[in-house]
């Protein structure tokens, strides 16, 4: 009893760790004065202010668009390989896949980043390019890093799937696609939702691989490089409160959908 | 037998064209782009071969980034287990819906930009920042907290602690705790439960939680820029002043190379260990 008790100390402990500076930027942004270390009453007008910069209201739709587009992409792709994958069945070819998906996974994103920036400005120069960086590049480099996400959330569902259903519908009278639309597709479903909810994500958050395959195409997260590279303004402040409260809701949304369908799968099988 | 043979060969063929697009995507956007770095690193600014770069990377500079990207890393690493394990034991062990609260809070600042919890951390840390004024509030005198190892050791384990908590909470939820009633009914202490049952069972938790903070924190440069100020010169700080102060790509490929190196050796000890500890439970 009293193990739990300091158990339970030691995790407020932590998570004030982990939320004080959060917590700090917050209280930040609503306040009156410039500087940091003064609290001079509260104020909304850094938010009026954020919403009036129309560079990071312009960096904001090009990060949405980034992310929403690359995810697309990553999934659509990511799912057509991993389907590949497990039809061909041979160790060496699944292994030597795995491994090259496994590249941009292991290695540090600076590595990621800066390689595929020389493959970018080489080709550039091959081809007589004087910027080869820009939207283009930023989304090759998105989808490639967002693949080997999309594979490894498909392929572990794929092989749950058990290949005499799809051969039992061909055998009813599927074509072979319409099989893998009505038998495999929905028991592979989740995998494919997660793959695109994590890509997407991902390609939001992205600093460093966007950081040097850029060229001058402005994201979020560039945004608030180049903001913090000097003394900020509390508009940064009160931006990263807008994106604490959007994950916030987003996160309590996931969560209580999860529980709920927990809930309902465990009624299902008390009545079965 | 003769149908199932077709129907193999038929699926090898299906297979290999619905992931050929792949193959070649990643052989043009992950795996040249590695020989790119080797590339840039054994040729001058014209593309004739040379050896300069690399032979440059034996400088004192050089090594005591090296030295001190693996130093900080390392401490920040061990600190980040030792602060996450006995939180992701505790939540292994609490109800359901605490267990998804408790994920969920431990997520979250994952979820904020690096940057901005970066910049956070150094509003606290600052000269005339929370901590300094509340030390001036009780008369007590100012502490240099920003611009030191600790600040950037404290800003790694503070950025990358969740990605230590999460695979070791997520293996220790699939504990079977009979195995523990089991040792404590035959007699085991408190200490022996933990050296032989838990530990051992938690170790892929434990090495994918190693890895994951340490990689990117041996690679960072914001956290060191933001936290360390201009002496700190990691690995990651001089790569990104190559590429995008300096301008010279040749130079930094040849650094990018060496760090991929030190995670490599790094990754291969790591392995090593933990095949040891393996064996030993064995034993």
């Amino acid at each position: 009893m009293k193990k739990n008790y300091s158990f339970k100390i030691y995790t407020c402990l932590l998570y004030f760790f982990l939320y004080a500076p959060i917590l700090v930027m917050i209280f930040l942004s609503f306040n009156k004065s410039k500087t940091a270390t003064v609290f001079k009453g509260f104020s909304l007008k850094w938010y009026k202010e954020l919403f009036r910069d129309q560079v990071t209201i312009e960096a904001l739709k090009n990060t949405l668009l980034l992310a929403i587009l690359s995810a697309m992409v990553a999934t659509l792709l990511g799912t057509v390989t991993a389907i590949g994958i497990s039809f061909y069945r041979k160790k060496w070819f699944q292994n030597s896949v795995m491994f090259v998906t496994n590249i941009p996974m292991l290695n540090p994103d600076i590595v990621t980043g800066i390689s595929l920036m020389l493959l970018f400005v080489f080709a550039g120069s091959v081809m007589g390019l004087k910027t080869p960086l820009g939207f283009g590049t930023l989304l090759i480099a998105h989808i490639t890093f967002n693949l080997p996400y999309v594979i490894l959330s498909v392929l572990p569902k794929l092989r749950q799937v058990d290949p005499h259903l799809q051969e039992a519908a061909e055998d009813l009278g599927c074509t072979p696609f319409k099989a893998f639309i009505k038998v495999v597709l929905p028991s592979v479903y989740s995998g494919i939702v997660t793959g695109f909810m994590m890509s997407f994500t991902l390609s939001l958050d992205d600093f460093v691989i966007s950081y040097f395959t850029n060229g001058t195409f402005n994201t979020l997260p560039i945004r608030i490089y180049s903001m913090t590279k000097q003394r900020v303004t509390p508009d940064m402040y009160a931006l990263s409160t807008l994106i604490f409260l959007t994950v916030l809701i987003l996160l309590i949304l996931i969560n209580v959908s999860q529980a709920k369908g927990e809930k309902k799968k465990k009624e299902t099988e008390i009545i079965n | 037998m003769n149908g199932s043979f077709k129907t193999k060969t038929k699926n090898k063929n299906k297979g290999l064209k619905l992931s050929s697009p792949y193959l070649v995507w990643s052989l043009i956007f992950i795996v040249i782009p590695l020989f790119m770095v080797l590339y840039y690193a054994f040729t001058t600014e014209n593309g004739t071969f040379t050896l300069e770069n690399i032979k440059g990377l034996a400088s004192l500079d050089v090594l005591n980034s090296l030295l001190i990207s693996v130093l900080y890393a390392a401490i920040a690493t061990l600190l980040s287990l030792i602060l996450a394990y006995p939180l992701a034991y505790y939540m292994s062990t609490v109800s359901k819906i605490s267990q998804r609260t408790m994920i969920m809070l431990a997520m979250l600042p994952m979820w904020m930009n690096l940057l901005i919890r970066t910049y956070s951390l150094m509003l606290i840390l600052e000269n005339n920042g929370i901590i300094n004024n509340i030390l001036k509030a009780l008369n007590l005198p100012k502490a240099q907290l920003i611009n030191t190892p600790g600040a950037v050791i404290l800003g790694m384990i503070y950025n990358f602690l969740p990605y230590m908590i999460l695979p070791i909470y997520s293996i220790m939820t699939k504990f079977d705790y009979s195995v523990l009633e089991a040792a404590n009914d035959l007699g085991a202490n408190g200490f022996q439960r933990f050296k032989r049952i838990i530990l051992p069972m938690s170790m892929p938790g434990v090495i994918s939680g190693i890895t994951m903070v340490f990689v990117p924190s041996v690679s960072t440069f914001y956290i060191s820029q933001k936290l360390g100020g201009a002496k700190t010169m990691l690995i990651g700080d001089m790569i990104e002043r190559k590429f995008q102060g300096e301008v010279n790509y040749n130079v930094g490929a040849s650094l990018s190379l060496i760090l991929m190196v030190l995670i490599l050796i790094s990754m291969a000890i790591m392995n090593k260990f933990s095949g040891d500890e393996e064996q030993e439970v064995l034993m």
